[in-house]
């Protein structure tokens, strides 16, 4: 595989960045030099950031008139060979569903922020929420893949995003880095580290641009202008591009490659993170910015002598389901503490055996170390 | 003249349009404009979007193609233009791909101007869907959605992209072959953004309705209705209201 390390673009040491800046800064390290986008809380630090950044580094910075725009221009600009992002939050991530349809199926890279904030609609455009994950799986019509990555923290919206683009090239995906509004705007001491490992898009002059055998196998990606005489379409077609509207067994097929060449290397994607899981009997699940207030409850009970642990996921999709179906047997039952009404916790349940306890709350602000100590203290009653 | 068929791919071997549709004759004429200019198939990137007339480059050509999202073929081309200016990037697509569903990018893109030629394909009504009231549909049209006749008011395109700001608009009819391709040779050479409206007609779906229902006389209509800038000049407003005026309007009021 192309990957490549090549030296920061900021000189490594430390900074002080907001989880915006700190992305934004990832992204350009990794290579991206094509951004678009369109306004939106709280999410604009990100984007105006790029408004300076990148036609410093000779790429490309546009507004768009809207979020849909946006994320279309992406797939263009990604065919004609450029690394490309945008960032967003709810109602823009809503807005940009058919295109990222479009991405999967066409196996376009791309990389999406999805700044999270209090939805349903224009919700809480100012505070917290983490309601966009079962968006980020099902938001397009039809069976696809994409993967959605959890930072908790400024220094991962950098390295996340470094990760995203790594992703999305090697495997030809749509990738959300769905930080949320609370780490979006957090400011704290973060490591810009150097060199960063780039993987670059694999390039096989005359090979078939699409659905290649294996049937989880992914194909090499031209650009426009390469003198491919390249075909992209959005409807079903062959591994050359050409449209096959009428052949079931194209389409099935197509459908088949572009999720089992995600999920059936979800083993090398889906990372997690474990703290005290040997001999745990509670064991908390949790993931983004939650999560930094779950390690704060299990530490604590742990100075109390309790057998509590924690499994920080930092992909939701595609989902880390043998991490789940794989546990020490002493634990007994898992808790989710979640900003949603249980979308991960929902996904656990389908894995696992044991009791799995949901701690909601959609009330725009993140949720404190306190609320889950208690709550884990009945739990453990 | 090289041969036309470089620009096709040779595993196609026939198109999907209807008996009696106009997008085979705008096809001709683009491939010749394209080939007048010596522009090698190799350096283009031809953007469509959903509908008949996204199929004329997709899968025809034998140049880069990139087949969108209905209504989004202008953010895709922007993107490829932006990322590589070195293409020469050339949008296909229908009137209500472009105008209606896309009516927003359109005015935005005019706006910009960033070197896209952007050929216009107007049907007048929504073909490929069945025959459904377009945002071109003149007043009074039958169609599938409009029974009783089409109570609103078209759009004029070309006025339309005037006012976002293009600069470099024109309209004809596949009926006038030979300043269509003229006009086609300037655009094409124009590294701006160009606006190009080409009426085709659509025996199957409009014609059919709006007794015009074969091939000779919807194309008969499309003459008798298309009349040049210097012809309208004077007319009175009653005199031009069923008349498509025809030109290149660059730089100029339409």
């Amino acid at each position: 595989m192309p990957a490549t390390d090549i030296p920061s673009l900021l000189p490594p040491g430390s900074y002080y960045l907001s989880g915006n800046e700190a992305l934004a800064e990832g992204a350009l390290a990794a290579g991206c030099r094509y951004y678009a986008g369109y306004p939106i809380t709280p999410s604009s630090e990100l984007m105006e950031r790029m408004a300076v950044r990148l036609p410093e580094l000779g790429g490309v910075f546009i507004q768009m008139e809207d979020e849909i725009a946006s994320v279309c221009s992406l797939i263009g600009a990604a065919w004609a060979g450029a690394k490309a992002m945008t960032a967003t939050s709810g109602p823009g991530f809503s807005l940009m569903q058919e295109a990222i349809g479009y991405a999967a199926f066409t196996e376009t890279p791309l990389v999406i922020a999805d700044i999270q904030r209090a939805g349903p609609c224009t919700g809480q455009a100012t505070r917290v929420g983490s309601g966009d994950w079962m968006q980020a799986k099902w938001g397009s019509h039809g069976d696809y893949q994409v993967i959605a990555l959890a930072p908790w923290s400024v220094q991962e919206m950098y390295t996340m995003a470094v990760e995203a683009f790594n992703l999305a090239e090697r495997y030809r995906v749509p990738v959300f880095v769905m930080g949320e509004e609370a780490v979006a705007h957090l400011r704290e001491k973060m490591d810009i580290p150097s060199p960063t490992r780039v993987f670059e898009r694999l390039k096989v002059p005359g090979a078939a641009p699409f659905s290649p055998e294996p049937v989880d196998g992914v194909p090499p990606m031209p650009a426009f202008g390469d003198g491919e005489r390249l075909l992209v379409t959005g409807s079903t077609h062959d591994a050359a591009g050409i449209r096959r509207t009428d052949d079931p067994l194209t389409h099935a097929r197509l459908v088949a490659h572009i999720n089992h060449k995600i999920l059936d290397r979800r083993r090398d994607i889906a990372a997690t993170e474990a703290y005290f899981l040997e001999d745990a009997e509670l064991l908390v699940a949790a993931y983004g910015f939650t999560a930094r207030s779950a390690l704060f409850a299990v530490r604590q009970l742990r100075r109390e002598g309790l057998k509590v642990g924690l499994l920080r996921l930092k992909v939701v999709w595609p989902f880390p389901d043998f991490r789940f179906s794989d546990l020490p047997p002493a634990i007994k039952s898992i808790f989710v503490p979640e900003m949603n009404l249980g979308q991960v916790a929902g996904e656990i349940r389908r894995h696992v055996a044991c009791d799995v306890h949901g701690y909601q709350q959609t009330d725009g602000d993140v949720i404190p170390p306190g609320a889950i100590l208690a709550r884990l203290r009945e739990v453990l009653r | 003249m090289r041969d036309l068929e470089a620009y096709l791919r040779p595993e196609v071997t026939s198109t999907p349009f209807c008996p009696g549709c106009g997008h085979g004759i705008l096809m001709n004429h683009l491939l010749r404009a394209l080939d007048a200019l010596d522009l090698p198939p190799e350096d283009l990137l031809f953007v469509s979007g959903i509908g008949c007339a996204a199929w004329i480059p997709s899968p025809h050509f034998n140049a880069d193609t990139l087949h969108t999202l209905h209504g989004r073929a202008l953010p895709f081309a922007t993107g490829a233009k932006l990322a590589n200016p070195a293409l020469k990037v050339i949008v296909v697509s229908g009137d209500g791909d472009l105008t209606s569903i896309g009516g927003n990018h359109l005015i935005h893109a005019a706006r910009r101007n960033i070197p896209l030629t952007v050929i216009c394909a107007n049907n007048l009504i929504y073909g490929m869907t069945g025959g459904q009231a377009a945002s071109t549909s003149p007043l009074g049209t039958k169609s599938a959605t409009s029974p009783q006749g089409n109570p609103y008011r078209p759009f004029d395109l070309c006025r339309l992209v005037q006012g976002a700001g293009a600069r470099h608009t024109a309209r004809f009819a596949v009926t006038q072959p030979l300043p269509l391709i003229d006009c086609l040779q300037r655009f094409l050479a124009l590294e701006a953004f160009t606006f190009l409206e080409v009426l085709s007609p659509c025996p199957t779906q409009f014609g059919r309705r709006n007794q015009y229902p074969t091939p000779p006389e919807m194309l008969g209509m499309l003459m008798e209705r298309c009349i040049t800038q210097e012809e309208a000049r004077g007319l009175s407003p009653e005199a031009l209201a069923d008349r498509f005026v025809t030109g290149d309007f660059s730089d100029g009021a339409c």
